[in-house]
């Protein structure tokens, strides 16, 4: 059936069952493929999206649980925590193969909007819900404290 | 911005820079959005191509055609170092991609087809792609003196600047059309290292692709989206070796978007417009399966068949001395005896394909390792000539050995898919984690045996018996296969870096009806721990130290020793401890041409779990040419092998595969990842290595350090949670 739901600030119609995970829906309908697929089962994070600001697992949700929550995906990041991280993600070179990045990225800032300052059992806790097989973690950490840094000023 | 805007944004994005954008011809649209669709044509177009690997465009962006598939070791950033260096090009204006597949073209120097694997993608690249750059140079150089009508000599190159002493000056873009009517000099001469501005810099030559994998923009096999794509999964057989007996469809077609439901060779196709369809399809979709032909031994079977081999007289890899006659003779016997499961590689993009085909023509886009064998495949299912057939290469979402199929299962699957739905039909081929998971091509599981003797402090006897599954056996690389030895079973493990007197080394070969594959580091990923596990223990049991000891038998290898030095010295070894509840063990171990060696620092953690607090690693590749690269590859590493030597098992039961997905399947997370610090020691010998051989090490470094915390080496991978 028909749902609508809003991604990225606008308004999209999708005719697709009920049950249909929100992950597919932004990557076979709306085509914003900078969401991943990794395990389906909420075990990787690379499907990290925002609901209503808060990172959830779009492999997990499906599209007729989202209602009138606003969804945001990593194609319209936008703010100083996202500018921050996603500089640091690149001064670093955080991302080998990159797959898994679009979540980490997510994550990362999620967590910077909530700690200004995280610790080190900060990150550990709200990062390791994302997987990164090629094992990026020494600079996904050190990126999330470079950006902590820059947004102190 | 919508759906659409990003849709065309990208579409921008991924025209490339370059003016010499000449589109095949191929059947369908997908060649717009593609990456790597342009293709080389020497001159011509206000920009220049000087060879197979080079273009240069008006608006001054130098591309290099990347033959090798970048999965995230960094060949994209490698092959442009080497050209721009030759071409004193500036960082700033480099650009990679991936080339066309060509067999000519393109083959990997060291195999004579396109393909990457064993850590060579800089070792075959090194001379070919410098002389690339310094032949584009030298065009350069001869065109703007035609221009300026003063000396080619003369003339310096700069970051991407033309100079000359009466202050005219240009930038490449300027003279790429010029430079493109020139003839190609036939020699060209390479800097001495000794003048090189980006090989070997720290920081001179960050990552091409970061951005692009930092925003969600770098597009991935399943990322292809085309008009009246159809996409697909397959239900195949649970247990190696099944085959379909037959098919019930009538509910999954009823499955709202699924399209059609085919058989293939490798299982049952569902098609359908979506993922989700296609999914629900499957799961709608009754198959009975035949599994006259199905392996049925479980790990518990084969483990308990290869304790018995292991026992008896093998195929010898490697011997010198009489190892048996000083073991008869010995006081006291050390056995050790390590148990390796069958582990998957698990991508973190699991395997899939795209594939548009009709009687003119295919294009298959597909994150491909060996092009070459992928291509042939692909044209042959499809009954079309391999000039026909374009394969373009996408960046992989990981790959540690999965997408270089010598069988080529997953071309052969997405062209066996596409041809079943007939021509015109463009088709993506995905696989779930479960899919992956369950698909086979692991590396194998092994058995080693291990004895040895002491005596006075010396260690006077090894012997090893290897027992193991051979994936190179009936493959195309079976001719490697020497007097029963397939070598990549016992690299490592046939000679030693160690002078001991009496060696012996035997190896057992079983046919097992399991798929498998090399996997990151390949034999080294077992006889690395075996063996560096046993010295270790034997060292402990002549009373050594770990470094020392092993530093004493290390004559005549002398690289190995300075690299050993260098670990040791990074992390101020003063013995192995304990000490406030932690040790320190090491792991030595030579892959693919680089000496690596790893100290992990280990406490006992939370439930009994080894805590592997931080590593030190030291290693010699030869010239190391992007620093940084290495440095991020020895830490992956560090992390791949350590979370398959703490958690990774793929267990068969009866056949089937018991763990299905990262729940099970479980996998390294950033609160289990050590520091590492890594020393590169320098080298003027040719580039090896890196992809790999930062996994090997640290598997023995973390078993080492928990001997000295009262623990026993673990005989059984994983530490953690086995089943076997
Ligand atoms: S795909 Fe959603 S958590 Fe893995
Ligand atoms: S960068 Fe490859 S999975 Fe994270």
């Amino acid at each position: 059936m028909a749902h609508t739901i809003t991604v990225n600030g606008s308004r999209h119609s999708v005719d697709v069952d009920d049950d249909t995970p929100l992950l597919w829906v932004l990557r076979d309908n709306l085509q914003l493929t900078g969401t991943k697929f990794g395990c389906g089962v909420a075990q990787c994070g690379a499907c990290t999206v925002y609901m209503d600001g808060q990172p959830l697992r779009s492999c997990s949700l499906p599209v007729s649980a989202v209602g009138e929550a606003k969804i945001t995906t990593i194609e319209a990041l936008a703010g100083k925590e996202a500018e921050a991280v996603q500089a640091a993600w690149v001064k670093h070179d955080v991302p080998q193969c990159g797959y898994c990045q679009s979540g980490q990225v997510m994550s990362a800032i999620a967590l910077l909007k909530e700690i200004r300052k995280p610790t080190d059992r900060d990150i550990d806790l709200a990062m390791n819900g994302n997987l990164c097989r090629c094992a990026t973690y020494v600079r996904i950490r050190a990126a999330i404290h470079d950006a902590a840094r820059t947004l102190e000023g | 911005m919508t759906a659409h805007d990003i849709n065309l944004s990208r579409r921008n994005l991924l025209k490339g820079a370059g003016a010499l954008v000449i589109g095949m011809s191929l059947p369908q649209a997908g060649r717009a959005q593609s990456g790597a669709a342009q293709v080389f044509k020497p001159g011509g177009d206000a920009a220049f191509a000087p060879n197979a690997f080079i273009r240069i465009a008006a608006d001054d962006t130098v591309t290099v055609l990347v033959k090798h598939i970048e999965f995230g070791q960094g060949p994209f950033t490698g092959l442009a170092t080497l050209v721009a260096e030759e071409l004193d090009a500036d960082w700033g204006q480099m650009r990679a991609e991936h080339a066309v597949a060509d067999a000519k073209l393109y083959a990997n120097l060291l195999f004579g087809i396109q393909g990457t694997g064993g850590s060579t993608a800089i070792a075959n690249s090194y001379e070919q792609m410098r002389k690339a750059g310094a032949t584009a140079r030298a065009m350069l150089v001869q065109a703007a003196a035609e221009a300026w009508k003063v000396p080619a000599a003369e003339i310096s190159v700069e970051k991407g600047v033309l100079k000359h002493a009466s202050g005219k000056q240009g930038r490449f873009g300027e003279f790429a059309e010029a430079a493109s009517k020139l003839q190609a000099p036939v020699e060209v001469k390479l800097k001495d290292p000794a003048q090189f501005k980006l090989i070997g810099k720290d920081g001179a030559t960050p990552r091409l692709d970061s951005r692009g994998k930092s925003t969600g923009k770098a597009q991935f096999t399943i990322d292809i989206h085309t008009p009246d794509m159809l996409t697909v999964v397959v239900a195949r057989p649970p247990r190696f070796g099944g085959k379909v007996a037959s098919f019930d469809a009538s509910a999954a077609k009823k499955v709202k978007g699924v399209v059609d439901v085919k058989q293939i060779p490798s299982g049952v196709a569902v098609y359908a417009t979506g993922t989700w369809p296609a999914l629900k399809g499957r799961e709608a979709l009754k198959v009975t399966w035949d599994e006259s032909g199905a392996e049925k031994r479980g790990s518990r079977e084969l483990f308990a068949e290869y304790r018995k081999l292991a026992r008896t007289e093998g195929t010898v890899a490697g011997k010198h001395g009489d190892a048996e006659a000083v073991l008869v003779k010995a006081e006291k016997v050390i056995e050790s005896e390590y148990a390796f499961p069958y582990l998957a590689h698990a991508p973190m993009e699991p395997l899939d394909g795209y594939l548009e085909w009709n009687a003119q023509g295919a294009l298959a886009r597909l994150g491909s390792q060996l092009q070459t064998v992928d291509h042939m495949t692909i044209a042959k299912i499809l009954d079309l000539g391999p000039e026909k057939v374009t394969v373009e290469t996408m960046l992989g979402g990981g790959s540690f050995g999965r997408r270089a199929q010598p069988s080529s299962e997953l071309a052969a699957e997405l062209a066996e898919v596409a041809k079943a739905i007939g021509p015109n039909r463009p088709v993506k081929l995905v696989r779930t984690r479960e899919d992956d998971l369950s698909g086979g091509y692991y590396r194998p599981l092994f058995l080693h045996r291990m004895r040895g003797a002491v005596k006075d402090g010396k260690i006077t006897a090894w012997s090893a018996s290897i027992v193991g599954q051979s994936f190179l056996k009936g493959s195309p690389f079976e001719a490697l296969i020497k007097d029963g030895i397939d070598p990549v079973m016992v690299e490592g493990a046939n000679e030693l870096p160690y002078e001991i007197a009496d060696f012996r080394c035997e190896l057992h070969t079983v046919p097992v009806g399991v798929p498998t594959l090399w996997w990151r580091s390949v034999g080294h990923t077992h006889t690395g721990y075996a063996v560096e596990c046993f010295i270790d223990q034997l060292l402990q049991a002549a009373g050594q130290d770990p470094v020392a000891g092993r530093l004493a038998l290390m004559g005549k290898h002398q690289r190995l020793a300075n690299v050993l030095k260098a670990a040791a010295d990074l992390a101020k070894w003063n013995g192995p401890g304990p000490v406030n509840g932690r040790a320190r063990g090491v792991g030595v171990v030579e892959s693919f041409g680089s000496y690596v060696v790893q100290i992990a620092e280990v406490s006992i953690g939370e439930g009994g779990e080894p805590k592997v607090h931080k590593v030190w690693c030291a290693i010699d590749c030869g010239v190391a040419v992007n620093p940084d690269v290495i440095r991020a590859q020895i830490e992956g590493g560090i992390g791949f092998g350590l979370g398959h030597i703490l958690y990774g098992e793929l267990t068969l039961d009866q056949g089937k595969p018991v763990q299905s997905n990262f729940d099970s399947y479980r996998s390294l997370r950033i609160n289990e990842m050590p520091e590492v610090e890594v020393r590169i020691v320098p080298s003027t010998e040719k580039p090896t290595g890196v992809g790999e051989p930062g996994v090997p090490p640290i598997g023995p470094a973390v078993a080492n350090a928990l001997a000295r915390l009262g623990r026993e080496r673990p005989l059984s991978l994983p530490m953690v949670g086995g089943t076997v």
